[in-house]
């Protein structure tokens, strides 16, 4: 089941659990420690971690974020793998910190950046690139449909790594989602911003999610799934959104939410 | 929509995105109308490029050469202006629209002509070339089929490409029975087709200046190149004996062989062809054959100030093939006309406040009209980033906004929100004690295990979705119960 468990065992990882799943989806981080123990990474949680900028960068407050990159790069500079449940935030880190760095003037911490930027992973890339696993032992016996997060996708590039990990969870009905590729519409400050546009990219999304008579959709993302699963709940749709930590933490002695 | 708005390029305050949107979005025949399009197109454009081996490397190959004559666009600009002169063209520079008009209307008088007509031409757009003329007693006339449709309902363009995407078959019937006096007319595309082909023959033979956009044009031999579909470019270059080229400076390209790059690029990404139906190239004028006159206005219009920003220059790589409007999620609900530019759609949302400059409330709208979700920058041919210019312009249009030092400035809510946010997670403390307080705080929102209304501007979430409220224990705080107070330490060091 684990074929590089060494590697992983004395790899110092540490588990950047990112603000959002920290605060309101702490099911999903202890999801990712639970996998990754499983797997026999040692985790760490540096607990002066906080917030990684994105949503001050992505929204234009880029002088407000500066130093919460400058925080995070010294937080995290020390491990030798920095892993996230979220590719929206693990994408900020390793392919936009750089433009901060930049617009710090700051070449010093361009130089951390450049250092620690390749250490970063999501979740899935950590287990299947980094580790080489696929099959994390999990049981989940429930249709389930999965939506790539375009940060993950697009910016991070994990490609099938999520799927390869769906795929070989035992007792799951795994269907694809139609216009899978397509932005659900949350794009952080976007949904209140715009919200308008927003719902109206999200009403395509659900209708789609829908379609696959699936009962969970899953993604690598509590932010995009926060947006999809809302929009499920307000209309009463009777699809659940769980992150896909979630699912391969699921054993069949102790079946989770 | 049946009157002209002001947009970006006119000078009067026009209306944020948002505001835009909402209406387009209300618009359930617009909505089926731009769906149905641009699913199509992506699908087609998708097919085009797969059969492509060296795509990606055509692609960097694009994005190189466009930044290398960027790099040297005054020494590019200056050998064009040479070549064209060599060739019996004439050259004209324009600091902006205005000088822009000037030039074109003062040439069209010169030849006494009342009736001018065009090929389709963003630049023309967005100097208001035909508002200015009509002001001076001319005419112009729209020869591409999608833009005649638009300049006879009064209306304008929607998409870099193809101006009339939001209009279908039946509104274009109706529209030429209205406006052409056509009778009997069918919805069936070669029908009203040639509607507009009876009706534009008779102005291709009569005027005397033709008036054209340009896709490239060849520092090194002065060839001015259009690339289009219908043949009304080519009747329009060709045809007049007086003919005059609006170009931005970033059309520019040094040599002749570059050709080769971007002829790949262009039609696979805008129209999914091979290779469009027609290319006109011409190099000043020949003796007998064709215009025996030709006029090049070079024209700036905000375009060096866009050349001097580090991240924002890649925009003027642009080759306007459209790719990045047919497979963006905003536009294709959206529409263009929520962007209240003649340039819509994801490359709009970047170029518009950077010609325009920062600081007007409309096209500071623009970078915030995306969901950052990357599909532009993965199909541009040209590799522009477009996510990162738009991160890039939030910045500037934030900075601006606080450097301003107007207290409206300093006391929107956002402003004062992000910044105690940014201070708070900038410290562990403020942190853990902020994730108490929305749990004690949220109380009066929480009911029966959901956050159905949020107030004031974060109420957009809850109009069509949850929100979970937060639960009981924080990740932290059940690591901390697991690993006893011993892990409490901060730091890496595992």
């Amino acid at each position: 089941m684990i074929p590089d468990g060494e590697k992983g065992s004395t790899l110092r990882v540490a588990l950047f659990i990112t603000c959002f799943n920290d605060t309101l989806f702490p099911e999903t981080g202890r999801a990712t420690v639970e996998v990754l123990e499983r797997l026999g990474v040692r985790v760490d949680f540096p607990l002066e971690q906080t917030c990684c900028g994105q949503m001050h960068f992505n929204t234009g407050y880029q002088r407000e974020a500066i130093p919460l990159v400058r925080r995070f790069v010294n937080v995290f500079k020390d491990y030798d793998a920095v892993v996230a449940p979220s590719g929206s935030c693990a994408g900020m880190v390793r392919e936009l910190y750089p433009m901060a760095a930049e617009l710090a003037h700051d070449k010093r911490l361009g130089a951390d950046v450049e250092e620690l930027a390749p250490k970063v992973f999501e979740l899935s890339e950590f287990l299947v690139k980094k580790l080489g696993v696929t099959d994390v032992g999990a049981y989940y016996p429930h249709r389930v449909t999965y939506h790539p997060t375009c940060h993950s996708l697009r910016m991070l590039k994990v490609g099938d790594a999520p799927l390869k990990l769906l795929r070989a969870v035992n007792g799951m009905d795994l269907v694809e989602l139609p216009e899978a590729k397509e932005c659900c519409g949350f794009g952080g400050t976007f949904a209140v911003k715009n919200a308008d546009t927003s719902i109206a990219m999200l009403s395509d999304k659900l209708r789609h999610v829908l379609d696959t008579e699936a009962e969970v959709c899953t993604a690598g993302d509590n932010s995009c799934l926060m947006h999809i699963g809302g929009g499920l709940k307000r209309q009463r749709a009777g699809v659940r959104a769980v992150h896909l930590a979630e699912i391969l933490a699921s054993e069949a002695t102790e079946e989770r939410e | 929509m049946e009157i002209k708005a002001p947009d970006a390029f006119s000078g009067g305050r026009t209306p944020s995105f948002e505001e835009s949107a909402r209406e387009s979005l209300a618009d359930t025949q617009l909505r089926r109308n731009l769906g149905k399009a641009t699913q199509t197109i992506r699908r087609k454009r998708a097919v085009a490029v797969e059969e492509m081996p060296d795509w990606e490397q055509l692609r960097e190959a694009g994005r190189a050469l466009k930044e290398r004559t960027l790099r040297h666009l005054d020494e590019y600009l200056l050998q064009l202006e040479e070549s064209v002169k060599r060739a019996g063209g004439r050259v004209h520079w324009a600091r902006d629209a205005e000088e822009a008009n000037g030039i074109i209307a003062g040439i069209a008088k010169s030849h006494k002509a009342r009736e001018v007509v065009k090929v389709k031409s963003i630049a023309t757009d967005e100097t208001k070339l035909n508002e200015h003329l009509e002001g001076e007693g001319i005419e112009a006339f729209e020869t591409d089929l999608a833009e005649l449709i638009i300049q006879l309902a009064g209306e304008t363009s929607s998409h870099i490409l193809v101006p009339a995407i939001h209009k279908n078959r039946s509104e274009i019937r109706e529209l030429f029975m209205r406006k052409l006096g056509a009778r009997g007319l069918s919805d069936d595309p070669p029908d009203l087709a040639n509607v507009a082909r009876l009706y534009l023959r008779e102005k291709f033979l009569g005027a005397k200046v033709g008036i054209s956009g340009a896709n490239f044009a060849v520092a090194e031999t002065g060839t001015v190149c259009v690339v289009e579909s219908e043949g009304n470019g080519r009747m329009c270059t060709t045809l007049p004996p007086v003919l005059v080229t609006l170009m931005g400076i970033e059309k520019v390209i040094p040599t002749w062989r570059d050709y080769e790059v971007f002829m790949q690029l262009l039609p696979r990404s805008s129209t999914a062809e091979r290779m469009n139906p027609y290319t006109s190239f011409w190099t000043g004028v020949s003796e007998g054959d064709g215009p025996q006159e030709f006029h090049l206005v070079l024209m700036d219009n905000g375009r060096t100030e866009v050349l001097a920003d580090e991240i924002g220059r890649q925009t003027l790589n642009c080759i306007r093939c459209s790719a990045c409007l047919n497979v963006c999620p905003v536009y294709e609900r959206t529409g263009g006309h929520a962007y209240n530019s003649v340039y819509p759609g994801p490359i709009g949302a970047i170029l518009t406040p950077q010609l325009v400059g920062i600081g007007r409330p409309g096209s500071d709208s623009l970078p915030y009209a995306s969901s950052l979700c990357g599909a532009c920058y993965e199909v541009c041919p040209v590799k522009i980033n477009i996510p990162e210019v738009l991160i890039h312009l939030r910045g500037k249009v934030v900075r601006h906004k606080q450097d301003e030092g107007s207290i409206k400035g300093k006391l929107d809510p956002e402003n004062v929100a992000m910044k105690a946010m940014a201070k708070t997670f900038s410290d562990r403390r403020l942190y853990e004690g902020a994730q108490r307080a929305a749990r004690i705080g949220q109380w009066p929102l929480a009911r029966g295990g959901t956050i159905h209304r949020l107030p004031g501007r974060l109420a957009g979430w809850t109009e069509a979705r949850e929100l979970k409220p937060v639960p009981e224990q924080t990740f932290r705080e059940w690591w901390r119960s697991r690993n006893g107070s011993a892990k409490d330490s901060s730091g890496a060091g595992a």
